[in-house]
């Protein structure tokens, strides 16, 4: 059974990266809404609480592999604000100089290995993160996180079975938010769950409410642990909603009504606050942790801004070890 | 003189590049020694030395291969990824494109893949249009790939070791018929710098640029041609990618003609982009166009007689040299 019990330190930690993610993607929004910013952006709304969780989970050593909508995992892993809001906005300042953007994220320092834009090959290579830690002995986990239309790629089916055929230390996170860009779970997959896919490769799958903090906390840390111990792979399906469009700005209509309501219902952050609450935290205490993840924010915005834009001369860089001829 | 084969070149290449760092890895299809080391025996006895955690035996999943090595390259390892044959790279073209081709960019440097993929391939065994193709133009189209093919034992041994050592991802491209050719021993620690072509056999009134098997059929042209009193000067690539720009330019430029040769499908092929290289560097001081030679634009066919009218052949290339030769314009 999974403990339904959680130290307050890690609540408090999970609070302020739910959070973190939440007023930067908010920032986000409204950067692109006052045309401060003009870039494709795929908002992480309604799955800030299951990065926050998983990542609470693992050291910072452990290395990360995501996806296009990845900016809930990063900031939760840990990446710094400053340079990833400048890479969003392709500047220098950025984590990847400005030749990224936020479909690409990468940040070593803090295991961001990749961040891919295509869905579902995020898998095999975090396989082979795990297999050189695996060879290694380094004691690192590797953790990927993709969607529920990721799998039905082949990759998903190709990289579980050679993860569980190796015992590789590797954490297989679905954030099932049951739609695969406009088509809805139910559309694209006739199984009612992701988790019964684990079966198929005998590998552990369990499925959790992502939203609910302690849960997605404590499953995440079986799973680390066992990983971490030398027992394989793990499928994790969190349940969370995409609360808005495929990518900023996009339509939604396509999503029925009762969906919609649905979704408006399980709002991860209300119900995380009042799950604070419940643990003793105070309004003033949770208004402040905010209020100063708001000023970091502004500074983030500020740095991107002020930020130089790329010169050409970088096209000829980081092709090759050797800068190419002009 | 002792002699080696290109199988054992290429063998000794990994196994010397393994001893020395740890982070060498082979993952393939039957590559460990409970499947007999590799279908065509290049990873022999590497399994008795350095083990099954080394030696990955895979399932038949070429993405899952291709992204394994993607992910230990990432991490700091040099994999080296053995797809069996060079038609299966296509079901990993999105590793190899999308991913090992382009995180070094798109991290802005911050991560690289020094990855090697090595895959073989060949018209001429009767294998048909889905194992014999040779895909290197597709390659060489994207950026971040360097694309490497031997055409003798010594160069597979020195560009294997070079392909490992690099930094960046690499294609290794094998040709099944090259596999028991002998060359020279070239001893241990033999490393063949990367980008650099070979002039194969030296000449004044023609060039043949070429690499990999077709370099064997120049030679003999080249050699037949002595007779007729054309000189012709044979240049071998070996890198396809980086392209040795510096070296094809300066032969073109002393022979005055150029015939661009390959076993690849000639429509779309490297030999267009090569010959458009040398109109641009030396328009005018051309004494003839430069050709090209290619296969046919079929599939490859499994009859031998087929195969045979498919490849391009000696003959072809000597009546292209003797063409550029009695160019009036």
């Amino acid at each position: 059974m999974t403990d339904t019990t959680i130290d307050r330190d890690k609540l408090r930690d999970i609070y302020t990266r739910t959070m973190r993610v939440a007023r930067a993607d908010e920032k986000f929004r409204s950067l692109l809404m006052t045309g401060k910013l003009a870039v494709i952006y795929y908002t992480v709304r309604g799955q800030e609480l299951v990065s926050a969780a998983a990542m609470a989970a693992l050291e910072p050593s452990d290395y990360l592999v995501t996806t296009y909508r990845g900016q809930h995992d990063q900031i939760a892993k840990g990446v710094p604000l400053n340079p990833l809001f400048a890479e969003i906005a392709g500047k220098v300042g950025g984590t990847c100089r400005g030749k990224g953007g936020s479909m690409h994220i990468t940040h070593p320092e803090t295991g961001v290995m990749v961040t891919t834009g295509v869905v579902g090959s995020g898998l095999p290579i975090a396989n082979g993160l795990a297999l050189a830690s695996q060879n290694r002995g380094d004691g690192k986990v590797t953790m990927v996180c993709f969607g529920d239309g990721a799998t039905n790629i082949g990759a998903f089916h190709e990289a579980m079975n050679m993860a569980q055929l190796w015992k590789l230390p590797v954490i297989f996170l679905c954030q099932n938010n049951r739609y695969g860009e406009h088509t809805a779970f139910a559309d694209h997959t006739k199984v009612d769950s992701i988790v019964t896919r684990a079966k198929a490769y005998g590998m552990a799958g369990v499925h959790v409410d992502g939203n609910d903090a302690i849960a997605m906390y404590n499953t995440t840390k079986a799973a680390v642990d066992r990983a971490r111990a030398g027992e394989g792979p793990t499928l994790i399906e969190a349940m969370c909603y995409r609360m808005m469009g495929h990518f900023f700005g996009s339509d939604f209509s396509y999503m029925p009504k009762e969906h919609l309501a649905e979704m408006a219902a399980e709002d991860p952050l209300p119900r995380l606050r009042q799950l604070m609450l419940d643990h003793q935290f105070t309004e003033a205490e949770l208004d402040a942790i905010v209020a100063d993840l708001d000023v970091q924010m502004d500074a983030a915005a500020e740095y991107a801004a002020n930020s130089p834009l790329p010169g050409p001369e970088e096209i000829r860089k980081d092709v090759f070890e050797e800068e190419i001829a002009a | 003189m002792s002699q080696i084969t290109m199988t054992q070149a290429l063998n000794r290449a990994i196994d010397e590049a393994m001893a020395e760092d740890e982070g060498v890895i082979l993952l393939g299809e039957d590559v460990a020694a409970k499947q007999g080391g590799g279908v065509f025996k290049i990873s022999s006895g590497l399994t008795e030395k350095y083990g099954e955690q080394r030696i990955r035996a895979t399932p038949i999943s070429e993405q899952a291969i291709v992204g394994a090595c993607v992910g230990a390259a990432l991490a700091g390892f040099r994999p080296i990824a053995e797809i069996m044959l060079m038609n299966f790279v296509t079901v990993a073209m999105d590793q190899i494109v999308n991913h090992a081709a382009k995180l070094r960019f798109m991290s802005g440097g911050q991560t690289n893949v020094p990855l090697v993929i090595r895959t073989t391939t060949g018209v001429g065994v009767g294998f048909g249009g889905q194992h014999s193709d040779m895909l290197e133009a597709w390659f060489a189209h994207v950026p971040g790939l360097k694309i490497v093919t031997p055409s003798n034992a010594a160069d597979a041994q020195g560009l294997m070791r070079a392909a490992i050592a690099c930094n960046d991802p690499v294609i290794f491209i094998e040709n099944i018929l090259c596999y028991g050719l002998k060359s020279d021993d070239p001893g241990p620690g033999h490393i063949v710098p990367l980008g650099k072509a070979a002039v194969a056999r030296a000449g004044s009134d023609c060039t043949i640029v070429t690499y990999g098997r077709t370099v064997l059929d120049a030679l003999e042209v080249a050699g037949k041609l002595a007779d007729e009193g054309i000189s012709v000067e044979v240049i071998d690539l070996r890198t396809i990618a980086p392209y040795d720009e510096a070296t094809v330019t300066a032969s073109v430029e002393k022979t005055g003609r150029a015939v661009v040769l390959h076993e690849a499908v000639k429509q779309y092929g490297t030999g267009a982009e090569i010959a458009s290289r040398l109109n641009e560097k030396l328009f005018g001081k051309l004494k003839a166009p430069v050709t090209r030679i290619g296969g046919a634009f079929s599939a490859v066919p499994m009859a031998n007689a087929l195969e045979q009218a498919w490849i391009p052949n000696k003959d072809a290339i000597a009546d292209a040299i003797r063409a550029a030769m009695n160019w009036k314009g």
